[in-house]
């Protein structure tokens, strides 16, 4: 169990201190104290503070949170409420589960402070299924606020300010990820997502008004109350300021999570988790998680910030970075993707569910020794046909990996067909 | 359904807007009474919640964590996806199979272990990752996967 990012920030500061998880322990690394702060404002002013700091979804679509907010109806004679997207399936992606783990209470005191400048009364909690620990964490610290009365009617003092967080479960299923498929699942169906317009701030969770933010985007809030926009903003790029958790995963020396600046070069990022196993060349970088699309040797220069990763062809997504060696097999590498989101579509748009299965076909057909030319038109026209026009952007997603390797690696796919086998021998076993 | 179960379950409804938000919760507790949702169980979930059978099953279906047949009284599950399978996850789960004797998603002639493979579990970090009986076991190797599988009883 990781229990500390092997570098740490502003976020991950006392994730190593026995009692962070308690309240007693948050409060006396000056947690509650943003909250407080927030309270002095005007809603509206709250808002607008996480607005100019420009802290952008860490869930992976990069949305501008504080922009968010105010989309959310000033006045509503239903209640508001907010979700916190704690579903982190994204394959590569595992630092909201360290978040969850190690630092619960910055995400539920986040959450206070979106409570209100939103007027949202109730938040619900969604985590995926899996995430045993985690949730008996969020329930623990859930029920110690309350018991402190930091969660019921009139909170800190203040009249008209009322809140309560429920902490919900998942069940196995990655689509619930995408914010309206989290939507249907939370209203006890299945995990479908919608059609958008309307969007979740009109017609959310039941119906009501709704705010979706990711956990950690949550948990950067009362730092930024705090200590404000000019210190948030000395961290990362004008247009991705602050920190994240970045994962490293897959061919490096050691593995794990590092807290730092967005725009910090994917090269740094690699050597901070010990370089490339062995002593080996690195072969190819998927940065952000398996939907975004893969980087050749060429591009470890860039910075991991949205905007610079947008210029190579990918995005920053989660910022789970995955490295593969030189000995790895670019087909074996799209055969466990595409088997993924195979089995993960929803179903509900035929190009969607059609491609997912199809693509997953070809490349085991490549891989196995069996492929043509006819093969690899398809991996280049199926990905095209699925982009776009779908109910939502998980069908981008299945595509883009596809179509990056298809950009970068193309040769690995030609080979097996020529040689009508897989020409790594030395490459991890499928 | 268990009358215990029957209370636990309604006393969540007052949680949500609506009640049907509480049927994920609600087939979470009925599926601890033995394991899996048979037909009858499903049923009263739709009796309770004022639901059509066929929605609650196509809930159950839905979804990877819940099982409509008997399961081992172990479950074993291996972390497949990328990150996991380059660190060897899927040449682990061959020597599970072979150790135990049965595929991916079989369960033992003596009902001991259910065996599958799992999407990531959001713990790359340390993989390769087993998911035991709810539990995540990290960093495992052919060795300690072999003891972990034998340790169940
Ligand atoms: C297929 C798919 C899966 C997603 N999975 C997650 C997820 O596991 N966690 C998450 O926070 N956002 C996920 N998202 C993004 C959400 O739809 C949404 O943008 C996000 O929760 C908003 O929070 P943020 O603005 O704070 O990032 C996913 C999106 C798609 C299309
Ligand atoms: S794009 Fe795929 S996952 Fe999204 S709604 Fe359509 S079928 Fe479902
Ligand atoms: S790939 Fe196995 S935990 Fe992420």
């Amino acid at each position: 169990m990781i229990t500390t990012p092997q570098i740490t920030g502003y976020l991950s500061e006392h994730y190593a201190a026995d009692a962070n998880h308690t309240l007693a322990g948050y409060e006396r690394a000056g947690g509650f104290k943003a909250v407080k702060k927030a309270l002095k404002m005007k809603p509206a002013d709250v808002a607008d503070l996480v607005k100019e700091s420009g802290l952008r979804g860490r869930g992976g679509a990069g949305f501008v949170a504080g922009l968010k907010w105010t989309f959310m109806p000033e006045k509503s004679d239903r209640m508001k409420v907010l979700v916190c997207n704690a579903d982190e399936s994204e394959p590569g992606s595992f630092k909201d589960r360290l978040i969850m783990e190690r630092g619960p209470f910055a995400i539920l005191e986040g959450i206070l402070i979106a409570a209100w400048a939103t007027g949202a009364e109730k938040t619900f909690i969604y985590v995926r299924g899996e995430y045993a620990l985690p949730i008996e964490r969020l329930r623990a610290a859930v029920d110690e606020m309350r018991a402190q009365g930091y969660l019921g009617t009139k909170l800190f003092g203040k009249k008209g300010f009322d809140h309560e967080i429920v902490v919900h479960s998942g069940a196995g299923a990655y689509i619930c990820g995408e914010e309206t498929g989290l939507l249907e699942s939370l209203e006890g169906k299945k995990g479908q997502p919608r059609k958008k317009p309307p969007f979740p701030a009109q017609y959310g969770a039941f119906g009501l008004p709704t705010t979706v933010n990711n956990v950690e985007t949550f948990a950067h809030v009362p730092y930024i109350v705090d200590r404000g926009v000019e210190w948030f903003r000395g961290f990362g790029t004008e247009r991705s300021p602050g920190t994240t958790l970045f994962g490293v995963s897959g061919h490096v020396e050691r593995p794990g999570l590092f807290e730092l600046p967005l725009g910090t070069p994917l090269r740094e990022l690699i050597e901070h988790a010990g370089g490339c196993r062995g002593g080996r060349a690195i072969k190819a970088v998927i940065p952000g998680g398996v939907s975004m699309p893969v980087l050749p040797p060429s591009d470890l220069d860039v910075g991991m910030a949205d905007e610079l990763l947008t210029e190579r062809g990918t995005h920053l997504g989660t910022g789970g970075i995955m490295v593969m060696d030189e000995t790895t097999c670019m087909v074996r590498a799209a055969c466990v993707i595409s088997y993924f989101f195979r089995d993960e579509s929803c179903g509900q748009c035929t190009q969607c569910r059609e491609g997912t299965g199809w693509i997953n076909k070809i490349c085991r057909r490549i891989e196995a020794g069996r492929g043509s030319d006819d093969d690899l038109a398809l991996l280049d026209s199926v990905p095209a046909m699925m982009e776009g026009g779908t109910i939502c952007a998980f069908a981008d997603a299945a595509a883009w990996p596809i179509q990056g390797l298809m950009r970068h690696f193309r040769a690995d796919f030609e080979a097996h067909v020529r040689e009508q086998k897989c020409p790594f021998p030395e490459s991890f076993e499928l | 359904m268990q009358p215990e179960t029957r209370q636990k379950i309604e006393a969540l409804f007052e949680q949500y807007p609506e009640k049907r938000g509480a049927l994920l919760p609600a087939i979470y507790l009925v599926q601890a009474e033995q394991g899996w949702v048979s037909a009858e169980q499903a049923e009263a979930l739709a009796e309770l919640f004022d639901l059509k059978p066929i929605d609650v099953w196509e809930v159950l279906t839905f979804y990877n964590m819940f099982y409509t047949s008997p399961q081992g009284r172990h479950h074993v599950y291996v972390c497949t996806n990328l990150p996991c399978s380059l660190r060897g996850a899927r040449g682990l789960l061959k020597q599970i199979e072979a150790h135990l004797g049965i595929r991916a998603g079989q369960t033992t002639e003596d009902g001991r272990v259910t065996l599958g493979h799992e999407e990531c579990l959001g713990s790359c970090g340390t993989a390769p990752v087993l998911r035991v009986d709810g539990r995540y076991c990290e960093n495992v190797d052919a060795q300690e996967a072999r003891r972990l599988v034998d340790a169940l009883e």
